[in-house]
């Protein structure tokens, strides 16, 4: 595809991701239930959930490194399914472990995903330098990845995703596992992306969804029981710490509800 | 973009010490071997001029290093070729080359293509090996070309049957083991396959090395290592392929 292609599409289709009827079942058990996204460019989608409710089941279809058995997936108006490396070069993901080669630099390991990334190498020197300082790892890139700290790593797991300007980012749990003000440094990071491009997050943090995303969606059991606004959740003034523990506690009648 | 994952997988490759100690050993043992039939040459040199139309010096040391070198590589590739998918995998890095816009032939062919590299290294110093006897004569240069050639082949068999062991476990252990012993099936099949009759004859990558090594060029023979070769890529490619599909 053409680059002024590219521009194009971005400019035409303000809607960068476009899930529908989502479904997938690893056998007998059912992982994801009919789900639908919808998001525009400059919005953050939070995803909740208790632990197996199947976000991160939804991410890897979206992402393209697990199949649906039903349902149709858009990225930037080209089919995941149809056309998957089309679709999966607007994408960036973080998984829940970060992917990262222990045993390669920094900026060697940077380097060779934006080279994964059909990335031309002038691109790659500035995008380089400036997803480095975006993501606080200046001064880091000749240091070797299985000698950095937690935090460190997750951020080199975040620089990967971004490198090559996706126009979908999506995020399983970034900040798991980082001290506070780390997990401040990369809120604030995420709401920067979601200013340019569209980001999904998933976490168990209420806190993180209600400082940085617009569109809160809660899954329970595989399907989506919960889906408003930032926005319109402030001004009905409920509370999302009461709204998650009511829909997703084991109450089965209540999960089951579709909202 | 398979130069991309060439590049990485040679990369990787030699920042760890394991590969260098690999060239270092093999070249070890199989210079051992070739001064031991270079010295059985020279014994038995004046004694070779007394028959009318003597085997040369290519044929009675350069052929036996090349067949001892086959057998090497048959034990030293399943210890290369286990980390190729199995390390990907167990350090959740397969993702990042899934996800990212590479298809999965490109995947498996730049993971083949990187380590078969690393074996035109080897096969080059053996080679590098051989042409020193030229310091003191004539080599027979088509025996020695179809012998390079049998090599790379009967490699890129061994090669293509681990890169598919590996595609099928999380652990770089089980996919050595795995490896060595479908590796060790194939030589058994070989002594089988001594019987000039026998139709496990057809089947031993070893015997079709074997005509290679003493300079038959036999078409079936090409045939059957392009074969395998392709067979086990495509094997590899679909294994993967059916990952995003059962999950």
């Amino acid at each position: 595809m053409a680059f002024e292609d590219i521009i194009m599409i971005k400019k035409i289709a303000s809607i960068t991701v476009c899930a529908q009827n989502l479904c997938r079942n690893f056998g007998a058990h059912v992982v994801v239930q009919g789900v639908d996204l919808v998001l525009k460019q400059g919005e953050v989608l939070g995803l909740l959930g208790p632990n197996g409710a199947g976000k991160t089941s939804t991410l890897r279809m979206l992402t393209g490194n697990l199949a649906p058995n039903v349902g149709s997936l858009n990225i930037c108006g080209v089919d995941l399914l149809g056309k998957p490396q089309n679709a999966k070069a607007f994408i960036g993901y973080l998984p829940e472990t970060p992917p990262l080669y222990q045993e390669m630099t920094v900026d060697e390991f940077l380097r060779f995903v934006a080279k994964l990334h059909r990335m031309q190498c002038h691109e790659i020197k500035v995008a380089l330098g400036d997803v480095k300082q975006r993501c606080g790892l200046s001064g880091m890139g000749k240091r070797l990845i299985n000698t950095l700290s937690k935090g460190y790593q997750q951020r080199v797991g975040i620089a990967q995703a971004i490198i090559h300007r996706p126009s979908v980012i999506i995020l399983d749990e970034p900040t798991v596992g980082l001290d506070p003000n780390q997990m401040r440094e990369i809120r604030s990071l995420i709401k920067e992306l979601g200013a340019q491009y569209s980001v999904i997050l998933s976490t168990h943090i209420l806190s993180e969804v209600e400082a940085v995303c617009d569109q809160i969606k809660i899954m329970h059991h595989g399907r989506i029981i919960f889906a408003d606004t930032r926005a319109g959740l402030q001004q009905r003034e409920e509370s999302l710490e009461e709204i998650f523990s009511q829909l997703t506690s084991s109450n089965e009648s209540v999960a089951t509800k579709d909202i | 973009m398979i130069t991309t994952i060439v590049e990485k997988e040679l990369k990787q490759l030699f920042t760890a010490p394991f590969a260098w100690i690999l060239l270092a050993l093999m070249q070890l043992v199989l210079a051992w071997v070739f001064l031991g039939h270079l010295d059985a040459f020279l014994e038995i040199q004046s004694q070779l001029m007394q028959i009318t139309n003597p085997p040369g010096v290519t044929e009675i040391v350069v052929v036996p290093v090349f067949a001892m070198a086959a057998i090497v590589l048959l034990m030293v590739t399943p210890l290369l070729t286990m980390r190729l998918i199995a390390e990907e995998r167990r350090n959740h890095t397969m993702v990042l080359l899934v996800s990212a816009p590479v298809s999965i032939t490109d995947i498996v062919l730049g993971k083949f293509l990187g380590l078969m590299i690393f074996f035109v290294m080897m096969i080059t110093l053996l080679a590098g090996l051989s042409f020193s006897l030229i310091a003191g004569g004539t080599l027979d240069f088509g025996l020695l070309m179809s012998n390079i050639l049998g090599l790379l082949l009967v490699v890129a068999c061994f090669v293509s049957l681990g890169l598919y062991i590996s595609s099928l476990t999380a652990h770089p252990t089980i996919a050595a083991i795995g490896t060595l012993g479908l590796l060790l099936g194939l030589w058994v099949v070989d002594i089988v396959a001594s019987d000039m009759d026998s139709f496990a004859r057809n089947f031993s990558l070893l015997k079709h090395y074997d005509y290679f090594n003493r300079g038959i060029i036999d078409s079936f023979s090409i045939v059957y290592f392009v074969l395998f070769i392709v067979t086990f890529l495509i094997l590899t490619i679909r294994c993967l392929d059916g990952e995003r599909l059962r999950g």
